[in-house]
This record gives structure tokens, sequence and C-alpha cells, in this order.
């Protein structure tokens, strides 16, 4: 096991490489989930509050693409972004930015789809009293969003853990391009093909202590919610 | 709780009594859940609405607080037709409670009647002293007992400094500690002015409490009267069978 040791070695020497590898995929996952919350939090409780036709439709296609294959959102980010794309003007293929936005457009249904459900479960709790409250639309989101906050910020986690762990889009929209666009999961992949196992292992050491963390972290928020909030 | 607390009145001079329902029906599909409804609910002593499961009793309280309309027929509040008012409060069967602490429940509903921040907080100390649960401000309301999470209902009803206050069932899974609780609240509240309009399907607690009843079968006003004079005298055989213990379906 002189892989191991030397994986380990990596890990603790604080190697710049691994590192620098490891920031650049906490910016990009975490700048992605941020996106995605951003739109997909409102369109969740827009999912849950707002009857409109095909809205069931809507709901099922959302759940389904909880699901979606990483390689196929990066084809078609791929596909907007290349220089005769629509959005190829933009020229930002082959950077973090793509990067971001394609593990937004992964994430989003995730986020939405699970808020969905947190706020339409509160909202048929709530419905009757905010009702004789006479609390407005605004309100009644804001309330919402406000008592749901520690079961969306699972949600949120619940998105990063898809992120990180992802390595169809930024392989595709990134280019795995060294030191630049290079993640722990296309680094792993290349380093792996290459036969330089220390620096893959010690990646995918990261990789997993990073989504157990995540986890944890998870657990700790739910039971801190259940404790403060009940 | 003879210290009993009021919000600071800040009504225009609109006031939503007297509540007329006239002839108003309710149906859900082909079901009639009330019908032809005429009735008036007047300043004074809680008026107590009774009859069997399924009577329409919690209908009617819906109905009386604008949160559902009448599919014929049509209720006024104090002459208007225009139910959007402030002034009326309700308490649910089951109680329903905000993921906060029991004092923010209660800032909650300050705050949607515009009350600034530092008045809120002294207002919900006031309430939460009335309901006898000042000592547990702190708490999640979620993990207060059935019969505190009730009590916490009505003072989050009474910070929107009803006029009216509809309460369905308040008291119909609780122990009679709690019961008793609930009451004394209700008690205090008519005596304070705030006309009450309850439903129950306890006898006792109707006796206890009612200035008026109403008397609710299937959907139907069966007899209206004076409590004294309903439960000493009712006019009408299910209303006799009814207070006999017979089972009125």
């Amino acid at each position: 096991m002189s892989e191991g040791a030397s994986a380990l070695e990596l890990i603790f020497s604080g190697d710049s490489d691994l590192y620098s590898i490891v920031g650049l995929s906490l910016y990009v996952s975490l700048s992605a989930v941020a996106l995605a919350a951003v739109v997909g939090f409102p369109l969740g409780a827009f999912l849950a509050l707002v009857n409109f036709p095909g809205r069931s439709f809507v709901v099922v296609v959302l759940n389904a693409f909880m699901g979606l294959p990483p390689v196929v959102v990066g084809l078609a980010v791929f596909l907007l972004l290349s220089r005769s794309g629509p959005l190829g003007f933009l020229g930002i293929l082959f950077t973090p930015r793509a990067m971001i936005v394609a593990q937004a457009l992964l994430v989003l249904p995730i986020i939405a789809a699970l808020a969905r459900q947190t706020i339409e479960d509160l909202w048929t709790e709530y419905r009757d009293e905010l009702t004789a409250m006479r609390i407005g639309p605004a309100g009644r989101v804001a309330t919402l969003l406000y008592d749901a906050r520690f079961s969306l910020m699972t949600t949120l986690l619940a998105g990063f853990g898809r992120a990180a762990a992802e390595v169809g889009t930024v392989m595709i929209v990134g280019g795995n391009i060294d030191g630049f666009t290079r993640t722990m999961t296309t680094a792993i992949a290349l380093e792996t093909s290459k036969g330089d196992l220390p620096l893959a292992m010690g990646l995918g050491i990261v990789l997993i202590s990073l989504v157990i963390a995540v986890n944890g972290i998870a657990w700790g928020v739910r039971r801190y919610g259940e404790l403060r909030a009940g | 709780m003879a210290n009993f607390v009021r919000g600071e009145r800040m009504h225009g001079g609109m006031s939503d009594l007297p509540i007329a329902f006239e002839r108003a029906t309710v149906r859900a599909g082909a079901v009639t859940i009330l019908d032809e409804i005429t009735l008036t609910v007047s300043p004074g002593a809680p008026t107590l609405l009774i009859g069997p499961n399924g009577s329409g009793k919690s209908t009617l309280i819906k109905l009386g607080m604008g949160l559902i309309d009448a599919s014929e027929g049509r209720v006024t509040w104090g002459g208007r037709t225009n139910a959007a008012s402030p002034r009326r409060a309700m308490v649910f069967q089951r109680p329903i409670m905000l993921r906060r602490s029991a004092v923010a429940n209660i800032e909650y509903a300050l705050a949607s009647r515009g009350v600034s921040r530092g008045e809120q907080a002294r207002r919900a100390d006031a309430l939460l002293t009335q309901v006898g649960l000042r000592h547990l401000k702190d708490r999640p309301a979620r993990r207060l007992s059935g019969g505190e999470q009730q009590r916490l209902a009505l003072a989050r009803a009474l910070a929107c400094d009803p006029e009216v206050l509809f309460l369905d069932e308040p008291t119909a899974s609780l122990d009679p500690a709690s019961t008793k609780a609930v009451e004394d609240i209700v008690r205090a509240t008519a005596d304070a002015g705030v006309k009450v309009v309850m439903a129950s399907h306890d006898l006792g607690q109707a006796k206890r409490l009612a200035g008026d009843v109403v008397f609710l079968v299937r959907g139907r006003v069966a007899e209206q009267a004076r409590s004294a004079q309903f439960f000493v005298a009712p006019a009408t055989p299910e209303a006799k069978a009814f207070l006999r213990g017979d089972l009125v379906i």
C-alpha cells in the first residue's frame, strides 16, 4: 500500500497541486449551489403554492430531473456555449464559469423539487391558520421559507453533495485543463488512467471526507432545527 | 384570570357586529352542509353552537369568520358584505403552531397587525401571562402539550385584538384540567367585551359558558334560544332528545 501512504503524505504535506484542485472544486460547486438556490427556492415555493394547468406535469418532470445524467447536462450546456451555439458569444466554454452554470442546471431540479415538497407539506399544515390571520401572498411565502429554513438547508447540502461528486458535466464543459478547470473528480479520472494513483487516491480521500462532512452538517442542522423550532 | 389584558384598540369605528346569516347555504359538490341558515350573532355573552358531529358547526364558524363563501344567501358583518376584516380571530380544533418559540408565535400575530417591535415584546409578554404560559415563552411551540398549545393559540388569536373570536371545539381533545384553563380564558375574554362564538358538542361546557345557544341538526338551525331557556325548556323534539342524551343523527 505504498500508493496509500503517498496519498496520505500528499494530503498532510499540503501539496499545492492537490489543494488548488480541491479549492477549485469547492468554488465551482458552492457557486453552482448558490445559483441553483436563487432560482430553485422561488420555483419550489411557486409550485407548492400556485395552482395552474399542467402543474402536476411540471412537478413530475422536475422530480424526474433530480436524476439527470450529468453527461447529458454537460452535453446540453456544451452545445449552448460552444462557439456556434446560441450563447457562444459569451466565450465561457472551458472556464470555471461554464462549469458553474452546468452544475447549477444539474442541481436545480434537486433543490426545486425538494423545496417544493417541503414548502407544500408546511403549507398544508399552515393554510387555515395563515388564512384566518389574513396573511397576504408575500407574507405566506416569507413565513413558509422562514419556518422551513432548517429543512431547506439540508436541501442545499443535498445539492452540494451531488455537485461535488459528479464528473460528467465538469469534464465536458470544463475540459479538465490543468490548473484552470481541473476538479477533484476530473483529476481522479485522469490520474487513474495515467497511473498516478497517489494523487487520485489522495483526492478520493478528500472528496469522501467532504461528502461525509457535508452529511454530518446536514444532520446537525436538522437536529438543531428540531430542538430550536420544534 | 382577573387581570385580563386587552390589546390596545386601533379600530376605525367600524364594527363587525352583528353578524347576520341570511338564508346562507353552503354546498360541497352535491352535499348540502349548511341549509338556509338565518341567524344573527349580536354583541353579548358567548354564543354556543351545539349539535352532533357533521351538523355543520365548523362550516358555520368558517362562514362567520369569512374563510368560505356562501353558495347561496349571504352573510353580513355590521351590515357590510365585505369579509376582509382584521377584527375577527379564530382558534381551530387542533392548534396550528408555527415552528417557532411560544413567544414568537404571538409576536408573529402582532407583527401581522403592524405592531412595532418593542411593543410586540411588551404585549406578547402580557398575553403569555394572561394564558399562564409566561414561563414557557422560549419553548418551541410544537413541543408544548396539547392544552398548552391551545392556550397559546388563544393568546395568539387575542393578539389580533378581535372584536369577535371564533372557537371551533377548542377543548375537543383536552383533559379536564386543560379544558378548565381554556374555559377560564374564554370566560375572561367574553367578560372583557369580546364576542365569543364557540362550537362544542359538550353539553356541560355549553351550560357553563353560553349566553345563548344555536342548536344545529343536519345543517339547519333546529333551535336558537337563551341558554337558560334552552337547557330548561327546549322547544323542539330534536333538542329535547339531544339534551336527554339520545343519539340525534
